[in-house]
């Protein structure tokens, strides 16, 4: 049994103007101690899979369908006083705006003792000699001090960073990592990265890392999801996803990155514009933008299909590739 | 030099802030930094959050007023509120934000149209309309969106509005302060592009700052590293990438997180431990001795001179023969 597993997750949003499908039939495992990067085009669902899983959707949001299980327990349908356990205990996340998630009228100390005496089994003293020793190891300045003082008197990539010294502090099974670094220079970051690391090897914490950025997922992930219009359109190790990407949407992403091999030449991005999530088109999402798509693609989703041990894709690109395999006399 | 567009000297910028009712203390954002910016090319500036990268794009267009230094455009030293106004007409800045930068009350047309309406720039509506149009086509807007809302655009469209309200006065230097930071990967890429095509039509040199070192060494041919208000290094794109030599720029490069999963496990990170300093109270010294693993005594007691030590690469620490 896996730590978390999530299996044909659909949330929407009901808005005035009709069902915004955002996440749709999103499927995967997570096991202790693993890191998964979840990577995709800005609004395709990566952060409303893991409001979904916190269940701290706004109102008008709703799991629809689905089945969300931690340690074998469903999450799905279970009472808010239920779930107000599991947060913290069991899953913290690291929100993608720092501003909005620290309470502006207590001071930073309070709220990291807050958490910690709340999740842990540590009395205040203990709670205290934690928090400074967690704002050290995320690299904030006399600690002490800053323990006294104000989310306003912080910077905005020392307020990130707070905010993951309280998610850490916690010590949950799962940490989602909601674009945790994209406020901190690399220097930082590369900090950061570290301190994740050897938390997720001293205590077996599992880790969703949810990020534009590439280079990081490189760095720190074993699995990596790929999202296009609320659905995975691409799983697998970081080696084949990063090596051997057989979704066209992965692929043109890889080929948008600015890297040492392709100096001084023009960038391929990917043309065309997102779809609409309220109308949702038959086929294949990224059909309309994609370079060889056929004409199946418009009118028929593709299955996931298994690539190898280690490899799942959907799309037809595949299909056609078995097939001329297949019919080829000798292969 | 005859080659070189803008030059900066000994440029200083100190904020004062209030420490007390009735005291105030300057922060040194920029603190003495040259450098020159040949015609045609892109220069490259990075360095750590807060350490004066915005402020020394702003300063170089007199957006902020020196608080000390020289500025030379096209060889000519900008001093006189004439010179200014000229030195604004012949450059610009792209912002960071496109979802902040622009006003979400005005049209498309309106907001590309805002520089030419401050300089008068046309002699008829006609002729503004015309001017609007063809600056949209350059930075690939369809000309439908001209009388829409920058509100109702992705961040990409916002970013090229942007970039054509900096070019409608056919600007020689523009000054790009973090334009792709806030946007996803594939749309960042459509960005770059077009700096490139719009370097390359209409002959522009560009001062471009960002956070992801990729970008930058993919943009830039030449690039300067900055720390705590201070130029720590100056290099070819290439070369800088290749072979730092200053102690804070190779802990930056060796901190590129490479979108390789290969190359990430065989990359050693150089991790830094030691306070982060602030510009109200930086060291004595070399600005980097605090968090730098070769300082020595030497360090605290005084700045290292920025100096061409190979040419065209410049470099200002005390111990780079013991570094090696
Ligand atoms: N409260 C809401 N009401 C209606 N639609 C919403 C709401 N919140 C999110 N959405 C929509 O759901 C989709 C998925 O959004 P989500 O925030 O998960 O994207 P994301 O993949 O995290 O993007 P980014 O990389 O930009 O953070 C988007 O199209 C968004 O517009
Ligand atoms: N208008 C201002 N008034 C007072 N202090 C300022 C002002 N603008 C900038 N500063 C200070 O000057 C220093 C340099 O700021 P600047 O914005 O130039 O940094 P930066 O390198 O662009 O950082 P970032 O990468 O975060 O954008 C910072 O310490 C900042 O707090
Ligand atoms: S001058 Fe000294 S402290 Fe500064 S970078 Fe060089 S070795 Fe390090
Ligand atoms: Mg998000
Ligand atoms: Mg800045």
């Amino acid at each position: 049994m896996a730590l978390l597993e999530v299996n044909d997750l659909h949330t929407s949003f009901f808005t005035p103007v009709g069902e915004v499908k955002a996440v749709n039939g999103v499927s995967f495992n997570l096991d202790r101690g693993k890191v998964l990067g979840i990577v995709g085009e800005s609004g395709s669902g990566k952060s409303v899979t893991a409001y979904s899983i916190m269940q701290i959707l706004e109102k008008t949001g709703k799991i629809v369908s689905g089945s969300i299980k931690v340690d074998g327990q469903e999450l799905v349908g279970i009472s808010e006083k239920e779930m107000k356990n599991v947060r913290g205990n069991k899953i913290s996340i690291i929100f993608q705006d720092p501003m909005t998630s620290l309470n502006p009228t207590y001071t930073i100390g309070h709220q990291l003792m807050e958490a910690i005496l709340l999740h842990t089994n540590r009395n205040k003293q203990q709670a205290w000699d934690r928090a400074v020793e967690m704002l050290r190891l995320v690299n904030v300045n006399e600690p002490e001090k800053r323990m006294k003082q104000y989310p306003f008197e912080f910077s905005g990539g020392m307020r990130q960073r707070v905010m993951i010294a309280m998610a850490l502090a916690c010590e949950p099974d799962i940490l989602i990592a909601d674009e945790p670094t994209t406020a901190l220079d690399v220097t930082i970051q590369a900090q950061i990265l570290e301190l994740m690391q050897s938390l997720q090897k001293e205590l077996g914490m599992a880790i969703i890392m949810i990020t534009h950025d590439l280079g990081v997922v490189a760095q720190m992930c074993d699995e990596v999801i790929v999202m296009y219009a609320g659905s995975i359109c691409e799983q697998g190790t970081a080696d084949e996803i990063f090596y051997n990407p057989k979704h066209e949407y992965t692929k043109g992403l890889m080929r948008s990155i600015p890297t040492i091999g392709n100096d001084g030449e023009k960038l391929h991005p990917i043309s065309g514009t997102p779809i609409d999530l309220l109308n949702m088109p038959a086929g294949c999402p990224f059909a309309p933008r994609c370079d060889n798509a056929m004409k199946i693609c418009l009118r028929q989703r593709a299955e996931r299909l298994q690539i190898n041990d280690f490899h799942q894709a959907a799309c037809w690109m595949n299909v056609k590739e078995e097939m001329e395999k297949e019919g080829e006399p000798n292969g | 030099m005859a080659d070189t567009l803008v030059e900066v000297k000994h440029l200083k910028e100190y904020f004062n802030i209030a420490t007390g009712a009735f005291t105030t203390k300057p922060l040194k954002a920029v603190d003495d930094v040259s450098f020159s910016i040949r015609r045609g090319e892109t220069l490259g500036l990075v360095g750590e959050s807060g350490c004066g990268k915005t402020t020394v794009g702003r300063t170089l267009l007199h957006l902020y007023k020196p608080t000390a230094g020289e500025i030379f455009f096209d060889g000519k030293k900008i001093e006189s509120k004439k010179d200014i106004q000229e030195y604004r007409k012949k450059s610009a800045m792209v912002f960071q934000d496109p979802y902040s930068s622009l006003n979400p009350r005005m049209t498309v047309a309106d907001i590309i149209a805002e520089p030419l309406d401050v300089h008068k720039m046309y002699a008829n509506k006609k002729e503004r309309e015309e001017r609007v149009l063809e600056l949209m086509s350059k930075v690939g807007l369809n000309s439908e969106h001209a009388n829409r809302y920058a509100h109702e655009f992705s961040g990409g469209q916002r970013q090229r509005i942007g970039i054509a309200r900096a070019m409608a006065m056919n600007p020689q230097f523009v000054v790009c302060d973090e334009p792709v930071s806030a946007l996803d990967v594939s749309i960042q890429a459509q960005v770059i592009n077009m700096f490139d095509e719009l370097q390359d039509q209409m002959g522009l040199t560009y001062l471009f700052i960002a956070h992801d070192l990729l970008v930058v060494r993919h943009i830039s041919d030449r690039i300067a590293v900055m720390y705590l208000g201070k130029m720590v290094e100056l290099a070819d794109a290439k070369e800088i990438y290749d072979h730092p030599l200053h102690p804070y720029t190779k802990c930056l490069m060796s901190a590129v997180p490479l979108p390789d999963p290969k190359a990430a496990r065989e990359n050693k990170r150089i991790v830094l431990s030691g306070d982060i300093p602030s510009p109200l109270n930086a060291p004595s010294g070399c600005p980097f001795r605090t968090r730098c693993p070769y300082a020595s005594e030497e360090c605290a007691a005084s700045m290292p001179e920025f100096k061409e030590v190979q040419s065209g690469h410049y470099v200002a620490c005390h111990r780079l023969n013991e570094i090696g």
